[in-house]
């Protein structure tokens, strides 16, 4: 059964939100959403980034009190 | 009260040291009992393998015997854990013996997996264990010429080792005389060539000076040993001669069969360094779940705020600090200069060019490290 994930990278610098992605997509299943919260705008851009250039999904991305809430799928 | 730190490594050995002495009367006393339980009766200084890879350490400078870093009072036995059983407060080691405590922190640390990457552990050099930096050394004094191409693992121990490597053996062929026949090639897993902004800008400066190539987001799938090339999990592929892997990571194995935490990483509170669901339990350095750095400054400032809360629950019942997400990292930027990043969880790093003094100062650390572990600087 898929599973929710949150990934709390505010106010982290090094690796960086993305770089926590990546590690936490490894220990995903297929049909996992893993949710990123990130203190960095450029989250906004380069999860998505990344996410299309590798093939899996990003479900949404929103930001409210300057965090920002990027919701991806583990696709393969 | 009884505190019993798991593991040896820079983290816990912090941890222990200032602790003893913030509780020196009460150990005196009888009324607090400190006992570490490590896999080895030696410490390693993990850092220095770069160091040995490049041939400018020799190995027998990494190691101390672990109880010779200890302060008195402080119980050692080179005994690991095998059985944690938290909600029970006590472990079970190696040997068969059990121990109880009223405070447990976990420090086991992490370990590189080139071997999760098919194809990787036999066709590449790494700096992460002494072999492995052994194998290194040989490997590049034997070099003939061709095409290096240095691919980056994640999560990894110590980010500044990939733009720390890549300097380091363009000056080791640089000074061989061999760089009209050696080309480098970097490629890393997210969309610039560090995850520190201010460190990727900077090295795309000193990369574009040295003639370096550069593709980001790639993430290694597969090593092909016949073809020479690495492929990434994006679609592209590195043709090399020589593979330089920064290996992805894992927490110790004893803390994955416990079920601590997927992927060997314990979640913790990011101040506290609390273990979820578990009050009197803490882990700290690489160990941990929190996504900052994975590297000894990381263990050394987590350890200092530990020791501080450690004792004051001892001594007044409530921890008194939180960690802040310290971390200070040197960065090598060649044989005879470095720059360095520091930051915390609400300030960026700024890191400044690099000078030979900032260079001669890491160079000054790797001795000086034997105090920070005694905890004493």
């Amino acid at each position: 059964m898929a599973e929710k994930k949150t990934i709390d990278a505010r106010g982290t610098y090094c690796p960086g939100p993305l770089m926590e992605l990546i590690a936490g997509m490894k220990m995903a299943s297929v049909g996992d959403e893993l949710e990123v919260l990130s203190t960095d705008e450029g989250s906004a851009k380069d999860i998505p980034e990344w996410i299309n250039k590798v093939g899996h999904q990003v479900v949404s991305t929103s930001e409210a009190n300057g965090t920002w809430h990027v919701v991806v799928r583990k696709m393969k | 009260m009884r505190i019993l730190i798991v593991g040896g490594g820079m983290g816990g050995t912090i941890l222990a040291n200032n602790l003893a002495r913030r509780l020196k009367g009460e150990l005196k006393a009888n009324k607090a009992q400190i006992t570490m339980l490590s896999a080895s009766d030696k410490h390693m200084y993990q850092p220095g393998l770069l160091y040995v890879a490049l041939g400018r350490m020799a190995t027998d400078e990494l190691y101390r015997d672990q109880a010779s870093l200890l302060e008195p009072g402080i119980q050692f036995h080179a005994d690991p854990v095998e059985e944690f059983h938290l909600d029970k407060n006590h472990v079970k080691t190696k040997s068969g013996k059990t121990f109880n405590y009223d405070l447990i922190a976990i420090a086991t640390g992490s370990r590189a997996v080139p071997e999760e990457i098919p194809g990787l552990a036999e066709n590449s050099i790494n700096v992460y264990t002494e072999e492995a930096a052994l194998k290194f050394y040989k490997t590049i004094s034997e070099f003939k010429g061709g095409r290096v191409v240095i691919a980056v693992g994640v999560p990894h121990k110590c980010p500044m080792v990939p733009p720390e490597v890549t300097f380091m053996l363009y000056d080791y062929f640089k000074d061989r005389g061999m760089l009209d026949k050696v080309s480098f090639h970097y490629c890393y897993p997210i969309g610039r060539l560090h995850s520190l902004e201010p460190v990727s800008k900077w090295m795309q400066g000193e990369f574009n000076t040295r003639g370096i190539t550069t593709e980001t987001l790639f993430n290694m799938k597969e090593v092909d040993g016949a073809k020479k090339v690495v492929r990434s999990e994006e679609g592209s592929e590195a043709k090399f001669d020589l593979l330089v892997a920064v290996p992805a990571h894992k927490g110790m194995q004893v803390v994955e069969k416990n079920n601590l935490g997927k992927g060997g990483w314990i979640p913790v509170d990011r101040n506290r360094l609390t273990i979820e669901g578990h009050k009197n339990a803490f882990a700290l350095g690489d160990t941990t779940n929190i996504p900052i750095s994975k590297a000894g400054s990381t263990a050394h400032y987590e350890a200092e705020a530990l020791a501080e809360n450690l004792a004051s629950i001892v001594k007044i019942g409530t921890p008194v600090r939180d960690y802040d997400g310290k971390v200070f990292c040197f960065i090598e930027a060649g044989k005879d200069r470095a720059t360095y990043a520091m930051f915390n969880y609400n300030n960026p790093p700024d890191p400044k060019p690099p000078t030979k003094s900032i260079h001669w100062f890491k160079m000054a650390y790797n001795q000086l490290y034997w105090a920070s572990a005694r905890g004493l600087l």
